[in-house]
């Protein structure tokens, strides 16, 4: 079962206490933007098999929104961190590329 | 090959079954196949089927990093129907539904094709009117299915309480025609008729990289040593995203997990396929007598090939109120798969950025019931290059177009 820190309410809350809100950072487009674009703000996704960015909903809790990043080989979870920021913390990035060496890191 | 009958059934019981022999080769890979195929699940095994019996091209290479039919096809939950709302998908479906009805006698194996019936139950007032708006449409495609009252349900499902508290059933969509296959004897049997064409099966051979050079595939690297193709075709599941990786391109497309269980074997009581989209779960009753369980997906990304525990509950607490007889039974064993999803939750038939390689995937949580018609289809496009009707509507092209293929409405549960 994953649990995760509500960086909001402080809470650890376990999945069923959670929404899955899929890939974090994901640049967002609107009307006007070429085809190319839109669709790789709606459908295209990295879907990697390791470190993976991702929101996630406090929905049986405080409500609200926020990122973490989980392996997707383990299930471990690195850290969770504030909705409000368009890239993770830089302290989480450096702690997962120690415990996970050949990772690329955050693109 | 030896061929299976009667008379070698007969033979073999009187000589201790010494003499059955291997059902396909372990060979060695070749430096050089002219197509290499990437994942011995169902619709790789089916894809390089049919291009030798279609298409004449048996200089290929299955590629598999585990055991064939160890992914998804060999933990699926084996229901294969052919009722879906938009016309490219019942055609697809529909043409595999009908190549599985003559799959035993074409690949002399008993895949167990069971025609058994799929229904699928109205429990809400907006179910009544979708499934009586995909059985016009079904009529429309030349697909036979029928909205059938709660009391032909009853009639069908003796063990089901149509009258449950909290979602009652209002109705079904039935098809008569659909049913269940042994999902290890698919692949099996394509394997066998592959191997015998002498096309190569290559187990716990992974592929890690992709090489290329303008524009086109060049080979692949495996565990087992480079090998080089003249035309390469992906066919991996849950495992899309990485080969895409290797290859260079994105997919419209997530890997999630998807569970099954099973009940201990009672006798038979249940003859057809009872999937409930509403409160998210189905079953059926298997030739040993189990209960064969599925349910939802998990909503998050996931390679390992097993899933939430409360996903467990939430199908079984599902299927209680429908079966009541279930809340005393034992559940026996119960797995995951990894299953990719798409925006539409269509598949993707699709050239892909190279020139000669071709994608088959994001099958998702329904792709058993598709594999004949998924490899039919997919030696066309291998083979020429170019997609044939079956699959026109299939490529990635549609997610810029915005031409999706909706089932997300259609096909509420896992299946
Ligand atoms: C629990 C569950 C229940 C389901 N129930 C149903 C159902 O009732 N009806 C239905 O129609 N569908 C169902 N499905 C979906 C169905 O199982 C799949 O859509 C279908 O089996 C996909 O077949 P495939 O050949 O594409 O994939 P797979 O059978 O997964 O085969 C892909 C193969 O590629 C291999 N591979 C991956 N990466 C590499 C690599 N790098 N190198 C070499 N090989 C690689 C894998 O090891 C695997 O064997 C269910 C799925 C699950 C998980
Ligand atoms: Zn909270």
């Amino acid at each position: 079962m994953l649990i995760f820190e509500c960086p909001y309410c402080g809470v650890k809350a376990e999945e069923t206490e959670l929404h899955a809100g899929g890939e974090a950072h994901l640049t967002r487009h609107g009307a006007g933007a070429s085809d190319d674009d839109l669709k790789s703000y709606l459908f295209m996704r990295k879907n990697p098999k390791g470190v993976h960015f991702e929101r996630w909903q406090h929905a049986n809790g405080c409500g609200k929104w926020f990122h973490a990043a989980r392996c997707t080989m383990t299930l471990e979870v690195f850290g969770t961190y504030s909705a409000q920021t368009f890239e993770p913390p830089a302290e989480l990035v450096k702690k997962i590329k120690k415990k996970r060496p050949d990772w690329e890191g955050w693109t | 090959m030896r061929r299976y009958s009667a008379f070698a059934v007969a033979r073999e019981a009187l000589r201790y079954n010494k003499g059955w022999g291997r059902a396909w080769r372990a060979p060695q890979p070749k430096k050089h196949y002219d197509v290499v195929i990437v994942g011995a699940g169902g619709h790789g095994l089916a894809t390089a089927y049919y291009l030798g019996k279609n298409f004449g091209i048996t200089n290929v290479a299955i590629l598999e990093k585990g055991w064939l039919g160890g992914g998804n096809t060999g933990r699926n939950t084996t229901i294969i129907r052919s009722n879906y709302l938009q016309d490219p998908s019942a055609a697809i479906y529909e043409k595999a539904r009908g190549l599985y009805e003559t799959m035993s006698q074409d690949l002399n194996m008993n895949v167990m094709f069971s025609p058994r019936g799929v229904m699928m139950l109205a429990q809400t007032q907006h179910e009544i009117r979708g499934f009586q708006r995909t059985a016009q449409a079904n009529a429309f495609q030349g697909v036979k299915t029928e909205f059938i009252s709660a009391q032909r349900v009853k009639q069908l499902v003796p063990i089901m309480n149509v009258d449950g508290p909290r979602y009652p059933v209002l109705g079904a969509l039935w098809q008569e025609r659909a049913g269940t296959a042994r999902h290890d004897a698919v692949a099996w049997a394509y394997a066998r008729a592959c191997s015998d064409m002498g096309m190569d099966i290559i187990q716990k051979c992974e592929v890690t990289a992709v090489n290329q050079s303008g524009g086109q595939v060049t080979g692949v690297e495996t565990t087992r040593g480079a090998i080089s193709c003249k035309k390469l075709a992906i066919l991996v599941a849950g495992n899309s995203g990485d080969l895409a990786r290797m290859a260079g391109f994105r997919l419209p497309m997530e890997s999630v997990a998807l569970q099954a269980l099973v009940s201990e074997p009672i006798k038979p009581c249940l003859d057809v396929v009872v999937m409930a989209n509403t409160v998210h779960g189905y079953i059926s009753q298997s030739d040993k007598g189990e209960f064969v369980i599925g349910g939802g997906t998990d909503m998050y990304n996931n390679y390992t090939q097993r899933g939430s525990f409360h996903h467990i509950e939430e199908t079984v607490r599902a299927l209680v109120e429908t079966f009541p007889m279930i809340s005393r039974m034992k559940m026996m064993r119960q797995w995951g798969g990894i299953v990719d999803v798409t925006g539409d939750r269509s598949p993707i038939i699709s050239k892909t950025p190279l020139g000669n390689c071709f994608i088959n995937g994001g099958w998702g949580t329904g792709g058993f019931k598709s594999i004949p018609g998924s490899g039919w289809g997919m030696a066309e496009l291998v083979a020429k290059g170019e997609h044939g009707p079956l699959t026109a509507e299939f490529g990635l092209d549609r997610f810029n177009e915005g031409r999706f293929i909706d089932e997300s409405v259609a096909a509420g549960v896992a299946h």
